[in-house]
């Protein structure tokens, strides 16, 4: 077991967010949680993550008990998000976005090689090598968000509502990403999505949540051709 | 060059020096503070005390003020940077008023009467005063410059930026809030030190209203009106301020309303500083130089 959640309380103020949920995540699994604007997503993912603090609840990463971890400590320890809208370094330039990722980690990665295959997987990011961030669309900011979650080469790659904004073709192409790099790399990655149909497609399995709560999981295939999970996330059903 | 005009020129390479320092905790790390001329006290301060009852000479005192000012900005940085924008602002000015009544009602630090009799600076036997005062004061700047243009290129450098932009995003990258802010923090507070021991030994007699909230509010102003985060927008700003006061001198009584007045206006109509991208004066110059140069 890579993550483990078991009874998850994501609290702000008295507002509950996140109510008592477990799920769990295999080495090399596609795992998607899908849901409504609102069901807590974002709550989880940021918790998982170390930004946002559990109110009850605890978080296992490769067999250790990490809940009472700072974020910067979750991202040395293999951890690393694509937050929603990007949340890339505005005025540094790709380059520079890039060379955050690597924090405590320099003597252990190879920097050049890492690039090079960054590089590769999203070409256009070596155009603009040199360029503020803020000057990218958002799609090659989506681009430059998971190039720099990737630099680590992390063991869990959170991915938050990557497909937000973005035009359908690149949609496509940035999920196409996601699953080469678990197919081929063996990347361990969580999706959090409203686009049910885009994430459900790539995964191996899902969680469908409802305010705050699991309310369906299974396997992704069984998911998508369940009739009530069409009626209500896909938008398909009669 | 006449003894006035030396005189101004010497205070704005002071104010430059200590704007220096709160650049790069406001404009490097983006951490407001209201309270950077408790620092520039603190280095004064020690600096006097270090001459007059330790009878050290500058030289021998100036690494210990630095070092003094810095774990000073250490120590209250650790509790001060757990707090962001309004509460640090707020915090940093109870930071500024409370080392001031310090130096004002314990007697060690000379009370309301201050401290008084400091030496001038020797050097190669020479005593400076004047011009080469000015020049000594020229050549910390220019050394505090430099560190600056080496620390905005360095990886601590990086993550100050990175904190600057997107705090929670910096975290999630590995980078530790806490660690590069009060390393900017240190950085900071450090060159405020090096600013105070200048003006202690260059105005020789100095009290506690010399470091009062006012002159916090001078330097941030200074650092607003350069700009925030570029290398040279503090040295800019002290010039504009150091020299603005002179030029109208009648209007001196009115000098912290056109301070407060300034600060909004550039805040409305070129939030990055005279110097920072975007402004005006940049603009200017990206299209005198050539394509890709900045």
């Amino acid at each position: 077991m890579l993550l483990e959640v078991k009874n998850m309380h994501i609290a702000y103020g008295d507002i509950r967010a996140v109510s008592g949920i477990d799920f769990s995540i295999e080495q090399g699994e596609l795992v998607s949680i899908i849901g409504a604007n609102g069901a807590g997503k974002t709550s989880i993912l940021n918790s998982i993550m170390g930004i946002v603090p559990l109110k009850n609840g605890k978080i296992v990463f490769e067999n250790e008990d990490i809940t009472s971890l700072a974020a910067h400590q979750r991202a040395r320890a293999g951890i690393r998000m694509v937050p929603e809208r990007a949340r890339v370094f505005p005025r540094l330039t790709v380059y520079e976005n890039l060379m955050t990722g690597v924090y405590g980690l320099r003597k252990t990665i190879n920097l050049d090689v890492q690039i090079a295959w960054l590089y590769d997987l999203f070409p256009i990011l070596r155009e603009r090598n040199d360029q503020p961030a803020e000057t990218l669309s958002g799609g090659e900011q989506q681009q430059l968000a998971i190039a720099r979650a990737l630099i680590s080469n992390p063991s869990l790659l959170l991915v938050d509502e990557v497909s937000m904004g973005l035009m359908p073709k690149l949609v496509d192409q940035v999920f196409d990403v996601l699953k080469q790099l678990n197919d081929q790399r063996g990347l361990t990655i969580l999706i959090v999505e409203q686009n049910a149909i885009a994430s459900l497609e790539i995964s191996h399995r899902a969680y469908v949540l409802e305010t705050g709560a699991i309310v369906h999981q299974g396997m992704a295939s069984a998911l998508l051709e369940d009739p009530k999970i069409k009626e209500v996330y896909l938008g398909t059903g009669a | 060059m006449n003894a006035y005009l030396i005189t101004i020129a010497t205070l704005i390479c002071i104010n430059a020096i200590v704007a220096c320092g709160l650049n790069v905790i406001v404009g490097f790390a983006g951490q407001i503070s209201l309270g950077h001329a408790a620092f520039f006290g603190i280095g004064a301060y020690s600096a006097a005390l270090l001459a007059t009852k330790a009878g050290l000479s500058f030289w021998a005192a100036l690494p210990l003020v630095v070092v003094i000012t810095a774990l000073i900005g250490l120590l209250l940085g650790l509790p001060s940077l757990r707090v962001k924008e309004d509460f640090l602002a707020i915090t940093t000015i109870g930071i500024n008023f409370i080392v001031e009544a310090i130096f004002l009602y314990i007697p060690f630090f000379g009370g309301a009467l201050g401290i008084g009799g400091i030496p001038r600076i020797m050097l190669f036997g020479v005593r400076l005063k004047g011009l080469t005062f000015f020049l000594l004061c020229l050549f910390f700047l220019l050394l505090v410059l430099a560190f600056c243009w080496w620390f905005s290129r360095s990886w601590g450098g990086l993550a100050c930026f990175a904190l600057r932009e997107e705090e929670s995003a910096a975290a999630s990258m590995g980078i530790s809030p806490v660690r590069f802010k009060l390393l900017a923090f240190v950085i900071g507070t450090a060159m405020a030190g090096l600013g105070g021991a200048l003006y202690a030994h260059y105005i020789r007699f100095i009290s506690a209203t010399d470091f009062s909230f006012p002159v916090s509010v001078l330097l941030l102003s200074i650092v607003v009106l350069g700009g925030m985060g570029t290398l040279w927008g503090p040295v800019v700003g002290a010039v504009i301020l150091g020299a603005l006061p002179e030029v109208f001198r009648p209007l001196v009584d009115y000098r912290f309303l056109f301070y407060m007045l300034l600060l909004l206006l550039m805040i409305r109509y070129q939030p990055a500083g005279l110097l920072g991208e975007g402004s005006m004066v940049h603009r200017v110059f990206s299209l005198l130089l050539p394509e890709g140069k900045k």
